[in-house]
């Protein structure tokens, strides 16, 4: 069945802040295998023009996608998560996320599309920091399969 | 911000140095508790043939991650990366054969966006099995 377009332009109340440890940086940098020291040691960060580790490119998505539970799990959408695939992914950054930094996320749904008996729906989650400077927006596209036989 | 390419220095066409990445399931468990997306298609191979899958595929996230590394690799800094997005067009199969995949990225330079800001569009291509993985994948580069 699909979505409720009533819910395009929903925003929801920015998340809790979200803080970013040198350790937890380091874990998601070893996940993706990426040796770049900018990720591990803060003198490489700072000979960068960095205050302090940052994170590679994606890892804001750590923190988009726990965020986007709440329209992912909205009983009121009632988007089947269990036939959700993830369509497109894209960052614009007004800096990178660094450690020390208390991230919180305002996530809106921005167009709900019906396709081949799929629903398409488009999640923005606008990342801020403490000082409610922006960092990120990350752009999400959930490509919600139709069941079989409909 | 402090990318070690100069944007005088760089042309439409200009090739990135390609990279192979290969995944396995070993890779595919450390990303999972990295990331916290536990989905079981990217460890449970029953599971992910009970939906329609031919294995256990990457995480979509982790070969984003992985095609954006020729990039940062290239351009020094991860911090001058403006933008990054990509289109999931096919899986990473990964088999439980104790090899795995690999994904192989190559990049170029496809547009100079802006001479004040040094601004460059860097079109990538991901393909693992001999198949693309990623469409649309950009990056926007600030360099020196």
């Amino acid at each position: 069945m699909a979505l409720d377009q009533s819910f395009v332009g929903r925003t929801y109340p920015p998340t809790a802040p979200y803080e970013v440890g040198r350790e937890k940086i380091r874990e998601f940098a070893e996940a993706v295998g990426d040796p770049n020291p900018v990720y591990t040691d803060p003198d490489a960060a700072k000979a960068l023009g960095h205050q302090d580790v940052i994170a590679p490119p994606t890892f804001p998505f750590v923190i988009t996608f726990k965020a986007s539970g709440q329209v992912v799990l909205d009983p009121e959408l009632g988007l089947d998560y269990g036939r959700v695939v993830h369509g497109d992914q894209k960052f614009s950054y007004t800096r990178p996320v660094r450690a020390g930094d208390r991230l919180s996320v305002t996530v809106t749904i921005e167009a709900i599309k019906s396709l081949a008996g799929n629903d398409v729906i488009d999640v923005r989650g606008e990342v801020h920091d403490e000082s409610g400077e922006h960092v990120v927006t990350a752009l999400m596209k959930l490509v919600a399969r139709a069941p079989e036989g409909e | 911000m402090t990318a070690k390419i100069s944007y005088d220095e760089v042309e439409v066409g200009t090739e990135l140095p390609a990279r192979s990445f290969p995944v396995n399931r070993a890779t595919l468990v450390q990303y999972a508790g990295a990331s916290g997306d536990f989905n079981p298609i990217h460890w449970n191979e029953k599971f992910a043939r009970e939906v329609g899958l031919p294995d256990v595929i990457a995480h979509g996230m982790f070969t984003m991650a992985s095609a954006v590394r020729v990039v940062t690799d290239w351009a020094g800094d991860p911090g001058a990366v403006v933008e990054y997005g990509v289109r999931f067009t096919k899986p990473v199969v990964v088999p439980n054969d104790g090899t795995g995949a690999l994904i192989e990225v190559s990049a170029k330079v496809a547009a100079k966006l802006d001479d004040d800001e040094r601004t460059v569009r860097v079109d990538v291509t991901a393909v693992s099995a001999g198949q693309k993985v990623l469409g649309m994948s950009r990056a926007v580069v600030r360099l020196a």
